[in-house]
């Protein structure tokens, strides 16, 4: 539900970030408010716990210059991981623009990829999506570390649709603005079609 | 994709920031501002300068929507009205023909009774220029008339451009 106002020329869009606990969320926006410069950026808001595990969400406006005279901003969103953080989980994806799926890539993690895409899938559905329709890229995450699966297997196991997709490794950054663009573009051209 | 997406247009945008400008008059508020239950901010008048008003419109939309779970689990509808007092400002939430919500923040100069009385006011004229405004927008769909889309002629350079 992006939000276009012809009066101030501004328009406004939601990025979600889902995932399991732990798979990167967080450490993607940090990335991002670190390397974007100042005046294109506000505050980065985390409600964590006293342990920074996300408790309800990390918001962070980007507003990073004009399309066609219109002001674009962007509001990134991250979604607690933990299974028992639903009913929080599905507060945030209200009048999202776009998702992107953070996978673990620690083969430990598989199960656990699964079941967070399942759920994002029925929370979306929840509200009227479909994640089929819906803006949508997968980042790889983790590819740094030692016992992680091989992304083909990965692509067959979340990804059967061969939807876009990006490894990463989100603590130095690589990936992280790949999979932030490929969505960004995928929403600006779902403006484009007009509605 | 659910739901219309919010089009705002010069005409409403003024109309709204005047109710807006006569509420912070007459209500001796600080700030007022209005945000869609997404945490977009709308509008915003009054004493904005030392405020985060787009950290603070994410967080009002999440605080509301927590709200709003609580009271489903309790069987209501939603919980219309919010306060919190603190010890120099408080702030005043309200939502509005279920899609926007309305926020006052104020000080020592004006009082809960006073905020309370003047946001009802503004509610009733706020609702109408957003039932107009949807209206509006569905006889343009209706005739299948989709406004122009800034974005129509977006290029992937243009995307690019942006993350410079
Ligand atoms: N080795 C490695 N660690 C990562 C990577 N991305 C995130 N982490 C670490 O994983 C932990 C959880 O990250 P966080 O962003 O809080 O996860 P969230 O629950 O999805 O928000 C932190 O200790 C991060 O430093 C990565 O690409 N490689
Ligand atoms: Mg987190």
């Amino acid at each position: 539900m992006s939000f276009i106002n012809y009066s101030s020329r501004e328009i406004n869009v939601k990025l979600v970030y889902y995932g399991p606990g732990l798979c990167g969320k967080t450490t993607n926006l940090h990335y991002i408010y670190k390397k974007t410069n100042p005046d294109a950026k506000g505050k980065m808001i985390s409600l964590a716990t006293e342990t920074e595990r996300t408790l309800f969400f990390d918001f962070l406006p980007l507003a990073l210059g004009e399309i066609r005279g219109f002001k674009t901003r962007f509001h990134l969103y991250t979604v607690p991981g933990q299974v028992f953080y639903d009913a929080s989980r599905k507060l945030i994806l209200k009048g999202v623009d776009g998702v992107v799926f953070v996978a673990d890539s620690q083969l430990e993690r598989m199960e656990a990829n699964v079941e967070s895409i399942e759920n994002l899938r029925i929370n979306l559905a929840e509200q009227g999506y479909n994640l089929d329709t819906i803006p949508y890229v997968i980042q790889y995450n983790k590819r740094d570390l030692p016992s992680v699966a091989p992304v083909a297997e990965m692509e067959k196991l979340l990804n059967p649709k061969g939807l876009p997709s990006f490894e990463a490794v989100a603590t130095t950054g690589i990936g992280v603005f790949d999979t932030l663009k490929n969505l960004a573009k995928q929403v600006l051209f779902e403006l484009k079609k007009g509605r | 994709m659910a739901g219309t997406d919010l089009v705002m247009y010069e005409e409403e945008f003024h109309l709204i920031d005047a109710e807006l400008q006569r509420l912070h008059n007459q209500a001796n508020a600080k700030v007022v501002f209005l945000v869609d239950k997404n945490g977009q901010l709308i509008a915003s008048v009054g004493e904005t300068k030392g405020i985060d008003t787009t950290s603070l419109a994410s967080l009002t939309a999440g605080n509301i929507a927590a709200t709003g779970g609580m009271a489903k689990l309790l069987g209501e509808k939603e919980f219309s009205i919010l306060f919190h007092e603190g010890e120099k400002d408080n702030i005043h939430i309200s939502i509005i023909g279920q899609r926007v919500i309305l926020v006052v923040i104020f000080d020592q100069r004006s009082s809960l009774g006073l905020v309370r009385l003047r946001v009802k006011k503004s509610s009733e004229v706020l609702t109408g220029i957003f039932e107009t405004m949807q209206v509006k927008s569905e006889q343009d769909k209706a005739k299948g008339k989709t406004s122009a889309s800034p974005f129509a002629e977006i290029t992937d350079e243009d995307i690019d451009n942006l993350f410079g």
